[in-house]
């Protein structure tokens, strides 16, 4: 029976039942590869339950450092009966099984072209542990040690990160390495060595970091200066608020304890973005977390700070919908509803970060956006980016840089008889000038509304007004095009016709298929979105190619509803790659898809085509 | 509608408070509710009061959602910021606002649609946080400004206008309030300037949540007969103990009522509208005295008003929240972001 045969570069499925303690040590499995100077990229896949319901976790080694979900597995580590068949089905052929052999498993119930690797783990842990609770964790660390021996993971590397994850609480420190030294003595003693897949000590982490999205949000608002934080839970957006919670109390604690932030875990997320909007208006930097349905929950909100023009932050974590849809798998299905959120004409500001790092990034720069602009921005990420543990580059931050308050005159500028008119475009940018209350005694005053208003912020309905009002807005939006991220362009390595416009976190997949593609002889000149409304060089982008793919992970292709919509592309030019199951995009995908478009054929290895 | 701005002129014998401000410093534009309107009552009120408290009004930010009652933030403080925000989300705006910085006064309006139906969630959720301010809820039992429908706090057995009687039950917003942890709970009459001036004193002095429920009566679609809080039914139903003062029709009524009595006046459909106005002897301290004074008075049918409850040392949302005393909107760069060397060791931490 051929086997797989590989060194940095496979993919493990741990499939586990929730509620088992198995996260933490899958989580040390994947950050011991890490320090082993090899990437990887591992990405829950869980259920909307607490306890009992299946659980994945996979990941990739892959020492090229491509970090998208590739698709198949190579070694399933399968710990749930329920789900056995469908994880044994999944494993690529030639590739291996590892499983609790405490209870014999029929042969029906393996598969001829997979090798299997077995354990008698319960038994193992019955021996051992009498506790039932200590039977469980201990089993997951057993397995770690097993699978660590049998990868080639050094065990200095694993039990340095036990010792950091245990640091202060010695005493579960010693139990631990135990079961760790008890997995590894058994595998050494009774699996293959050398095993055909194989983690090798390499140098290609460098000083990249390992953080989840939600959390680089988190300091991204953080760094950025926001100090209101209004929120209700829901999936897969609770740890990006947790996590300014756990910050701000680290950070933005004074020696009295007294504390310069407000948090607030809302009645809904209605009053989320309620608060968001009011300590906005009062002139505080506020932001909330939330997923789709919170979207539609805050939608007469974002109308009335659209139109009364009040700074507002929102990370959206996107997962699969429409309705409850999937709370616990991705998707990029929020654009439409971000981006023309509210009833009557309305328009939002929309970033995409790519990965943590941009996470961090746009997350602070969102805050300048909102003030500069005096309007919601949306930072769009999504459950594949805002929930695993991601690796990227290390945060980075300029001590010299100053939040950018936008147009807010004070006591002083009113003073100096700074004439003020609240909605008077006056720099004719359409981005009018603004007092926070409380400012000065006798000037400067005005009345915020969601009802049409002159530019004076008086009560109007008159047409004029109104059209004057709108107008302006969008000239506001025009502002906002040069402001905005700017897209990220990828040439072809050779002149290409094609084009392929992405965004999000569509990133790692897409870095993979474009290789994988060149490989083949197709080039495409790729470009990262990275901002709505789009600055002229998408157009650009779009129709200087002859063929243009858009690429996003959703059914109805949001992303070139917008882009035809709003550049005026004929639809017809640009052909869109959906991806949209709730499992992350892969490079196999996405490179299927194209090779298929572009009426290519699959290339096979003796150099010949198959047709 | 149209926006009539008020003439500046002010009269010589008008009088200044320590802030050097004029009675005339604390109006804002001429009210476009109708005639006689219980709302004009509040907005006079709630003008008296800062004035004779000498409150800067530019201290003062004034928020409300959405109809009659919370149009009226116009008509009042013409120096004070104003948000009128969304139907029944005053008080998650005014929490925001609030804890941008804590140093200003937030008067919140609104009204019984605005409070006990559509946003009766943020009522309660905003009066538990024990957010500092004062919300006034203008209870008319019915919704003026689309005309006429039924509100949550019109009583059982009421008729709308167009004869339909309801049978829903009344929410009480006063003893919702008590029940949520307000620290500050009292009800009132529009027209009663004499027991109302010294209520909304006592609230935008009370440094937490303080809560006001103000029978308001609509002129336009509340006031017949069959109406639970119409002018007729106020007056005929009120324990006379304080002064009522309301504007009807052009012609300003008045009210007297005792401290301690009830004022029941009959109504040509023959019910009968009970007030009554708080002794005073009544000891407002006590939460569970006061929720079975309500509602024991509540089965005689008497509509009790004065200071229910008040917690003499009340705690607010940024009490709870250990803010810094610093409004969180005046906080600069080197009080909120860590800076590089930070970020590098929270880097190093992530490897």
């Amino acid at each position: 029976m051929p086997q797989l045969s590989r060194v940095n570069d496979f993919v493990i499925k741990f499939a586990n039942v929730n509620g088992s303690g198995s996260a933490s040590a899958n989580m040390l499995f994947a950050k011991s590869i890490l320090r082993m100077g090899v990437p990887v990229s591992p990405r829950n896949i869980f259920p909307s339950n607490i306890q009992g319901l299946p659980t994945w976790y996979e990941v990739r080694v892959s020492e090229k450092g491509w970090l998208g979900r590739r698709g198949g597995v190579d070694l399933m580590v399968a710990m749930n009966q329920q789900t056995w068949d469908a994880d044994i089905a999944e494993i690529e052929s030639g590739g291996f099984l590892f499983y609790d052999s405490t209870r014999p498993i029929p042969a029906s119930k393996l598969r001829g072209d997979v090798t299997t690797l077995c354990m008698p783990l319960t038994a193992m842990c019955n021996e051992r542990y009498k506790d039932a609770r200590q039977r469980q964790v201990f089993k997951n660390i057993i397995y770690v040690g097993a699978l660590s021996q049998l990868l080639g993971i050094e065990r200095e590397v694993v039990s340095k990160l036990i010792a950091e994850q245990y640091k202060g609480k010695e005493k579960l420190l010693q139990p631990n390495l135990d079961s760790l030294d008890l997995g590894r003595a058994w595998a050494s003693a009774n699996l293959p060595s050398p095993f055909e897949l194989k983690v090798e000590r390499r140098d290609k982490v460098g000083e990249r970091i390992f953080i989840d999205g939600n959390a680089a949000s988190a300091l991204g608002a953080l760094y950025g200066g926001a100090t209101v934080a209004a929120w209700y839970p829901i999936t897969p957006s609770s740890s990006l608020a947790e996590a300014f919670q756990k910050y701000c109390n680290k950070y933005r604690t004074n020696p009295d304890g007294t504390k310069r932030f407000a948090i607030i875990q809302a009645e809904d997320e209605l009053a989320s973005i309620g608060m968001v909007i009011g300590a906005a208006w009062n002139g505080a930097r506020a932001f909330t977390a939330t997923s789709g349905p919170g979207i539609s929950l805050m939608q007469e909100f974002l109308g009335l700070a659209y139109f009364a023009e009040i700074p507002a932050v929102i990370f959206d974590v996107q997962r699969g919908g429409p309705s409850t849809g999937m709370p616990t798998r991705t998707q990029q299905a929020d654009l439409i509803s971000c981006a023309y959120a509210s009833h009557g004409d309305t328009k939002h500001i929309l970033v995409f970060p790519e990965d943590p790092k941009e996470c961090f990034d746009l997350g602070a720069q969102a805050f300048d956006l909102a003030d500069r602009l005096q309007t919601p921005v949306f930072v769009m990420l999504d459950l594949d980016i805002g929930m695993n543990d991601r690796m990227c580059e290390p945060f980075v931050w300029d001590d010299s840089k100053r939040m950018d308050r936008g147009k807010v005159i004070g006591a002083k500028e009113l003073d100096e008889g700074r004439p003020f008119g609240r909605y008077r475009d006056v720099d004719e940018d359409g981005i009018t000038v603004r007092t926070w209350p409380g400012s000065h005694a006798t000037r400067g005053s005005f009345f915020t509304r969601g009802t049409t208003k002159d530019r004076d912020a008086k009560y109007s309905e008159a047409g004029p007004d109104y059209l004057e009002n709108m107008t302006r807005l969008e000239r506001k939006f025009e502002t906002a095009k040069r402001l905005l991220p700017q897209p990220v362009m990828h040439p072809a390595s050779e002149p290409t016709t094609i084009g392929v416009v992405y965004y999000g976190s569509t990133s790692p997949a897409m870095d993979e298929a474009l290789t994988l593609l060149a490989a083949e002889g197709l080039f495409l000149d790729a470009m990262r979105v990275r901002g709505f409304p789009f600055s002229a060089d998408v157009a650009e982008f779009v129709l200087s190619h002859d063929t243009v793919f858009l690429v996003e992970q959703n059914r109805d292709a949001q992303m070139k509803l917008l882009l035809v919509h709003e550049c005026q592309i004929d639809p017809n030019h640009v052909k869109s790659v959906l991806h949209y199951d709730g499992t992350p995009i892969t490079a196999r995908f996405i490179v299927k898809e194209i090779r298929e478009r572009c009426g290519r054929a699959m290339p096979v290895a003796n150099g010949k085509v198959k047709r | 509608m149209t926006w009539i701005p008020r003439p500046k002129f002010h009269h010589a014998s008008l009088v200044k408070n320590e802030q050097g401000c004029t009675r005339r410093d604390y109006e804002g534009a001429i009210s476009t509710l109708c005639a006689g309107c219980g709302h004009d009552s509040i907005s006079a009120a709630i003008v008296q009061a800062f004035y004779e408290l000498s409150i800067a009004p530019h201290r003062v930010a004034k928020l409300s959602g959405i109809g009659c009652s919370s149009k009226t933030p116009t008509y009042f403080l013409g120096a004070s910021h104003g948000f009128n925000s969304v139907h029944g989300r005053m008080p998650s705006v005014l929490t925001g606002a609030n804890l941008a910085n804590r140093e200003l006064i937030y008067l919140g309006v609104s009204g019984d649609g605005d409070s006990a139906s559509i946003g009766f969630g943020q009522f309660a959720h905003s009066i538990r946080r024990g957010v500092d301010m004062i919300y006034i809820v203008e209870n008319n039992g019915v919704y003026g400004l689309t005309k006429g429908q039924r509100s949550a706090t019109a009583d059982e057995g009421s008729t709308m206008k167009k004869g339909d009687v309801n049978t829903d039950k009344p929410i009480d917003m006063i003893s919702m309030a008590i029940k949520l942890g307000a620290s500050f709970v009292a009800r009132s009459f529009s027209g009663d300037k004499e027991q109302l001036v010294p209520l909304l004193k006592a609230a935008i002095e009370h440094r937490g949540a303080a809560f006001l429920d103000v029978i308001s009566p609509c002129v336009a679609f509340n006031n017949h007969a069959g109406s639970t809080k119409s002018y007729d039914w106020v007056r005929e139903h009120n324990e006379a103990v304080n002064q009522i003062d309301v504007i009807m029709d052009h012609e300003e009524m008045v009210l007297e009522q005792a401290p301690g009595t009830v004022e029941e006046l009959a109504q040509p459909d023959g019910s009968v509208l009970r007030l009554r106005k708080l002794a005073l002897d009544f000891d407002p301290t006590n939460r569970v005295r006061a929720l079975n004074y309500l509602e024991e008075h509540a089965a005689q049918g008497e509509l009790v008003t004065g200071l229910l409850y008040v917690d003499r040392d009340p705690k607010d949302l940024h009490h709870h929240l250990g803010t810094v005393g610093t409004p969180l909107n005046s906080l600069g760069e080197s009080d909120l972001c860590p800076g590089s060397k930070t970020l590098a060791s929270i880097n190093a931490g992530l490897r």
